[in-house]
């Protein structure tokens, strides 16, 4: 009895730290499975969205459902590419989990207001771009900053979000203020309020939505980059690219792309829709 | 990972440094409240035990991150602006505090209700045989579970990455997302956790064994 | 005042109760999953077998010296590497089951080694087997002397869910977030309701701790 015990929690025990072990330093890509395939085998498609930006992605309290232009793009992409009866699935991430969820396989594509940057061109493809957004600063209504030069003191808080664009950007335009880099935009604006920050940083399109909420804060300073959002696809799948690029153009042409633009953006006072429909 | 290391390394140094500065400063004030808290709670005196068992009780029931983020948004809302790192070395202390006051708690008691009759039959105060007999001998008792409780600290610490305290745990979320390669930069950040806290750990349980030793 | 009201309206309450029944979900899958897998993990330790011993009890060093944020990451990020897909959930009381159950092995050994030698020794003298010594003289006995021990792990352990934030488990804290983020003024309503209901559910379990010792010992 004994010995069995002894041989039992040996192997149980090997199996444990094995998988440890394996988890950490497995450096393996995701297998070569083709999504597109995949995809078409199931009949549906894993998309990586936000929960917490108002406009693209936004957790509805009373429903639990994730809402925004993010999400119809996915399930209009999705059924323009599978047919009427495909379904998208929906996994929450934030600007710091999104990345690694792709690599490791358990996301099919995300579109989660993600900038195509030649930094992250490294590790994923992109789509053609889906959204034209620009970098811009949330304040509080008679603040003293007015621009990105504003920011540029020493002293001077910004805050971001891990893992965005943005928090790159900023450390271009303004070097010397700090950023503050938080889990999610929630976090962030809560944090702005809680006076943790001078500025809140990141694209316009976020901004404004935040701003319709918080009729205290205003967006200031145009755009001062460009931040074109595409549909990131892990590296090697190029079929799944080629459909989601071909489905992107069908619904620019048809016309229902400008209508979730209208949908989503058309009453944002300061967001001028019409600059961005295609 | 050598990499990581090489390309990172004064980022790194100084998310460590935070982490060891944030645990020691929460360690010495915990310390200070939580004994507070643990003679209230033997004092002969039922207000006081009951404020003792209350704060305890109260905070052992509420997760970390709850109390670290009250202080980070709350706060400042409200009554003083403070920063993620200030706001999370609060809530850390304020957390530690009641594990201490516990441990602090189990130690004095497990002194001798003998001691003390001794100390008092001998013409001493209740407090000078507190200060003098019970204190010293409990705090013998409970040093390898506040070491236990300090390496708690260190990796509890990493709750700053919520607030932005830039610790060892956000310098490498930053350092995860900006050079994509997740799992390495997590396992650097590891290991450094792992070189504050294994030797500890280690040292506590021989400390451990050597009073128990001594006790048997 | 109004925002308190406003604060606790259905639809924000339902959202809290629906998070707080992820939380309470996570917290007993884990807690039986790391009872089990620490018992086991603590009882090699606790046997001293050549090697392995000393290999688990490495491992469990291990684990136990890390900030539980990085256990989350490891497995979520990491163990889809090998090819599986696993969500959140799953990744949640799988990170909390190999954390908690490293913590849960030291106790358990802690408990088994506390009992003294003469009680094996007597049982097995008066002919039991040592398994069956094991099982009826030593376990139940360290069990009692455990019962503190390990419910403070398990409030842990539910206290602990509220870090899977970080990975988006829909759990309390992340749904009080959500609501929070959404209307900035019901952050301190969102704050009370989030300490009174982690306090009921790690309380409670303290309660159910004490009335265990009490019916032990009086047995």
């Amino acid at each position: 009895m004994r010995k069995i015990l002894k041989s039992v929690a040996l192997v149980f025990s090997l199996m444990v730290s094995l998988l440890v072990l394996s988890s950490c330093g497995s450096k393996k890509e995701v297998k070569n499975t083709n999504a597109w395939t995949q995809a078409q085998k199931t009949d549906s498609l894993t998309w990586g969205v936000k929960a917490d930006t108002k406009l693209f992605g936004l957790m509805n309290v009373k429903t639990s459902q994730i809402e925004g232009f993010d999400i119809d793009m996915a399930k209009a992409l999705t059924k323009k590419m599978l047919g009427k009866d495909a379904k998208a699935n929906f996994v929450q991430v934030t600007s710091q989990t999104r990345i690694p969820l792709l690599k490791n396989g358990n996301l099919d594509a995300i579109i989660a207001t993600m900038t195509i940057t030649d930094e992250r061109k490294k590790v994923v493809d992109f789509s053609n771009s889906y959204f034209d957004a620009g970098q811009s600063l949330l304040v509080k209504k008679g603040s003293p900053i007015k621009n990105v030069q504003d920011l540029n003191k020493s002293g001077t808080k910004v805050i971001g979000v891990v893992g965005s664009n943005s928090v790159e950007n900023i450390k271009k335009f303004a070097p010397k203020a700090q950023v503050i880099q938080l889990q999610d935009y929630a976090q962030a604006l809560t944090a702005l309020k809680s006076g943790q920050g001078a500025a809140l940083t990141t694209d316009n399109g976020i901004l404004f939505g935040m701003a319709v909420d918080n009729p205290n804060y205003q967006v200031v300073g145009k755009a001062f980059t460009k931040e074109p959002y595409g549909v990131a696809i892990n590296k090697g799948q190029d079929d799944l690219k080629e459909h989601v690029n071909k489905a992107l153009k069908e619904l620019e042409k048809s016309g229902e792309y400008n209508k979730l633009i209208e949908k989503w953006f058309g009453n944002i006072a300061g967001f001028d829709y019409k600059e961005v429909e295609r | 990972m050598i990499n990581i290391v090489s390309s990172h390394s004064s980022e790194l140094l100084s998310g460590l440094g935070q982490t060891v500065l944030c645990s020691l400063i929460a360690l010495f004030f915990s310390l200070i409240i939580g004994s507070m808290f643990a003679i209230f709670e033997v004092l002969p005196n039922k207000i006081l035990q009951t404020i003792g068992r209350i704060y305890v009780e109260v905070v052992r029931n509420i997760p970390l991150l709850v109390v670290t983020m009250f202080f980070y948004i709350v706060i400042p809302q409200y009554v003083v602006s403070i920063d993620g790192f200030v706001a999370g070395t609060i809530g850390l202390t304020i957390y530690t505090s009641a594990f201490i006051a516990e441990t602090v708690r189990a130690g004095i008691q497990s002194v001798s209700g003998g001691q003390m009759e001794a100390a008092r039959s001998n013409g001493m105060s209740y407090w000078q045989s507190m200060r003098y007999i019970v204190l010293p001998q409990a705090f013998k008792i409970v040093i390898p579970p506040l070491g236990n409780q300090f390496i708690n600290l260190v990796k509890n610490s990493s709750v700053l990455a919520f607030v932005a305290g830039f610790d060892l745990m956000y310098v490498g979320n930053d350092i995860a997302s900006t050079t994509f390669d997740t799992i390495n930069s997590y396992l650097v950040v590891g290991v450094m956790y792992l070189i504050i806290t294994m030797p500890l750990s280690y040292y506590m349980r021989y400390l451990e064994k050597r009073t128990n030793r001594g006790a048997a | 005042m109004k925002s308190f009201i406003d604060a606790y309206s259905a639809v924000n309450l339902m959202f809290l109760l629906k998070g707080l029944w992820i939380t309470v979900e996570v917290s007993v899958i884990s807690i039986v999953l790391s009872y089990i897998l620490g018992g086991i993990l603590g009882f090699v330790r606790y046997m001293r077998v050549k090697y392995l011993s000393a290999i688990v009890g490495f491992v469990i060093d291990l684990i136990r010296n890390l900030p539980l944020l990085l256990i989350f990451f490891f497995v979520y990020f990491g163990l889809p590497n090998l090819g599986l897909r696993i969500e959140i959930l799953p990744s949640s009381v799988l990170a909390l089951t190999v954390f908690e159950s490293a913590m849960l092995a030291e106790i358990i050994r802690g408990g088994i080694e506390s009992i003294p030698k003469g009680q094996m020794e007597g049982a097995r003298a008066n002919g039991l087997t040592y398994w069956e010594a094991m099982r009826y003289i030593i376990l139940p006995q360290a069990q009692v002397r455990m019962i503190p021990a390990l419910v403070s792990q398990f409030i842990s352990l539910i206290k602990d869910t509220s870090l899977a934030t970080i990975i988006m488990l829909p759990e309390l804290m992340y749904h009080a977030q959500i609501i929070y983020g959404q209307n900035t003024n019901y952050i301190i309503p969102m704050f009370v309701a989030l300490a009174v209901m982690y306090f009921v559910v790690c309380y409670a379990l303290s309660l159910l701790s004490r009335y265990l010792e009490k019916r032990t010992r009086i047995q």
